[in-house]
């Protein structure tokens, strides 16, 4: 299972990578294992503003329907439209060209909540 | 949960295991999508072994049967495997099920999983209740079944006996050696593709599994699960019970009324299948295909295009093979033709789709 270095997690397997303020996140190589062939992506809209953990789109794999979950608070300032026409992106590079969306962080502090490359590795060690 | 005689061969392939009907079932090996145009375009082998066998013996199976199911078993020559609903009295579903005409008094009825007991219970209930030679048996944990499914399954299978297997044509059966074995093969299967279903010992399960995945391995077979198994059926408008028939649902306006031999002089439901019939279709079944991004899924609300609610979606997936997302779903019969602009309440959206002619390829 793939966990890249320098990145932070959540317990609903996101993935969130931290530049100048400005978060880019999507689903952990484990969630789409475990989602199997992802068929449709529903995504929000850019200036959409959200609350840590709060659902902003939705992930439908062949069988399943998921909703996705944002790491942090912050407003929307991209979304990745590739996915509306290639959403086996997600399955194929869920760390590069699978990205969901880009988000503008309200509250750099709450990234102290979510789990280092080691921890979330232990993390589905356990769930395993 | 219960399991198959093939579930720890389904662990070592690596499979996605879930709980279908209380039994733990395969999903998908190497992907849905991947094993659904493997079915497609060569062969696929699957565990369904879930499925319940219940027989029916007695001189007078052929007429108790009749008076059972929608359909005619009495007239089929032994040999012949005959598909149909069973219904309630009022006209609702019990089940769907293949009948295996074994003898002119031995029958053995195939159904689905999750039916099994609430089926055996119905069946025996209702052969208590006529008054003649008719015994009903529960023999579901007597057999494996596996589904050989594909274009290539012919010759992946022929490898395996010396019977001729165009001497089992479509809907037929015969009892024959495979590897040594003797089982029932029939040409049926649930994905619309020519294939077999093989009925056998299940102490015997693995070295079949094995012996088909070995004879095929140069034809491309692979393991296929539940996943694809839906999406192929699918494609095929083939029923699923508890989506696309139920309790709450008839044979008639699900698009079975082929199967619904009303020449018959008796069979549980026909009174109120005929006032049905009479009175009209309220709403039809329809095949659909979503004309912007969406998936529709089971209980999803049908509209019209005035945006009142005429219908819902009982099954709807991505298809693999059209590359567009389809499903099914019972609309008022007003909006029923084909060419209808319809719309489908996905969450909060409301997507564009149309009505279409079934099946879907």
């Amino acid at each position: 299972m793939n966990v890249p270095e320098g990145l932070y997690y959540t317990e609903d397997h996101e993935w969130l990578k931290v530049e100048n303020g400005v978060g880019t996140t999507g689903i952990t190589d484990f969630a789409q294992e475990e989602l199997g062939d992802i068929v449709f992506v529903e995504l929000p809209e850019v200036g959409d503003e959200f609350q840590q953990h709060d659902n902003f789109g939705v992930i439908e794999s062949v069988k399943a329907v998921s909703d996705l979950y944002l790491p942090v608070s912050g407003e929307i300032t991209e979304t990745n439209e590739k996915l509306l026409d290639q959403p086996e992106l997600v399955n194929d590079e869920p760390y590069q060209g699978g990205w969901i969306v880009k988000i503008k962080l309200s509250d750099e502090g709450e990234l102290d909540e979510l789990m280092n490359t080691e921890e979330y590795q232990e993390f589905l060690e356990e769930e395993a | 949960m219960k399991k198959t005689p093939l579930n720890s061969v389904h662990h070592d392939l690596g499979a996605k295991m879930t709980d279908f009907g209380g039994w733990e079932m395969p999903v998908e090996y190497s992907g849905i999508i991947d094993e659904h145009n493997t079915v497609r375009e060569k062969a696929g082998l699957f565990d369904v072994s879930h499925m319940g066998e219940i027989a029916v013996s007695g001189k007078d199976s052929s007429s108790f049967i009749d008076y059972l199911i929608t359909n005619r078993v009495s007239t089929a020559p032994a040999g012949k495997v005959v598909y149909s609903p069973m219904c309630y009295l009022e006209g609702g579903i019990v089940d769907d099920l293949l009948v295996y005409k074994i003898e002119e008094d031995r029958y053995f009825l195939v159904v689905n999983a999750s039916n099994t007991e609430k089926d055996f219970d119905w069946i025996s209930e209702r052969a208590a209740e006529v008054s003649g030679d008719v015994e009903v048996e529960n023999l579901s944990r007597d057999y494996a079944l596996l589904a050989l499914q594909g274009p290539r399954s012919e010759e992946i299978l022929s490898q395996l006996t010396s019977t001729g297997l165009d001497d089992i044509p479509a809907f037929s059966f015969k009892k024959i050696e495979v590897d040594s074995l003797n089982m029932l093969v029939s040409r049926t299967g649930y994905t619309g593709e020519d294939g077999f279903e093989l009925y056998f010992d299940p102490g015997e399960a693995e070295r079949i599994w094995q012996s088909l995945l070995k004879a095929g391995e140069e034809a491309g077979l692979k393991p296929a699960g539940l996943g694809a198994r839906d999406t192929l059926r699918l494609e095929k408008c083939l029923c699923l019970y508890g989506n696309d028939i139920s309790r709450e649902t008839n044979p008639l306006e699900a698009g079975l009324g082929w199967t619904v031999k009303f020449d018959k002089e008796d069979f549980v439901g026909k009174e109120a299948l005929e006032r049905i019939k009479e009175a009209g279709l309220s709403r039809k079944l329809v095949g659909f295909i979503l004309k912007e991004r969406g998936i529709a899924r089971h209980n999803y609300p049908i509209l019209s295009i005035g945006e009142e609610e005429i219908g819902h979606v009982t099954s709807g997936s991505y298809s693999p093979s059209l590359e567009e997302n389809i499903g099914l779903g019972y609309v008022e019969t007003a909006h029923a033709s084909p060419g209808e602009e319809i719309k489908i309440k996905i969450r909060s959206r409301l997507v564009a789709a149309e009505v279409v002619e079934t099946p879907f390829i």
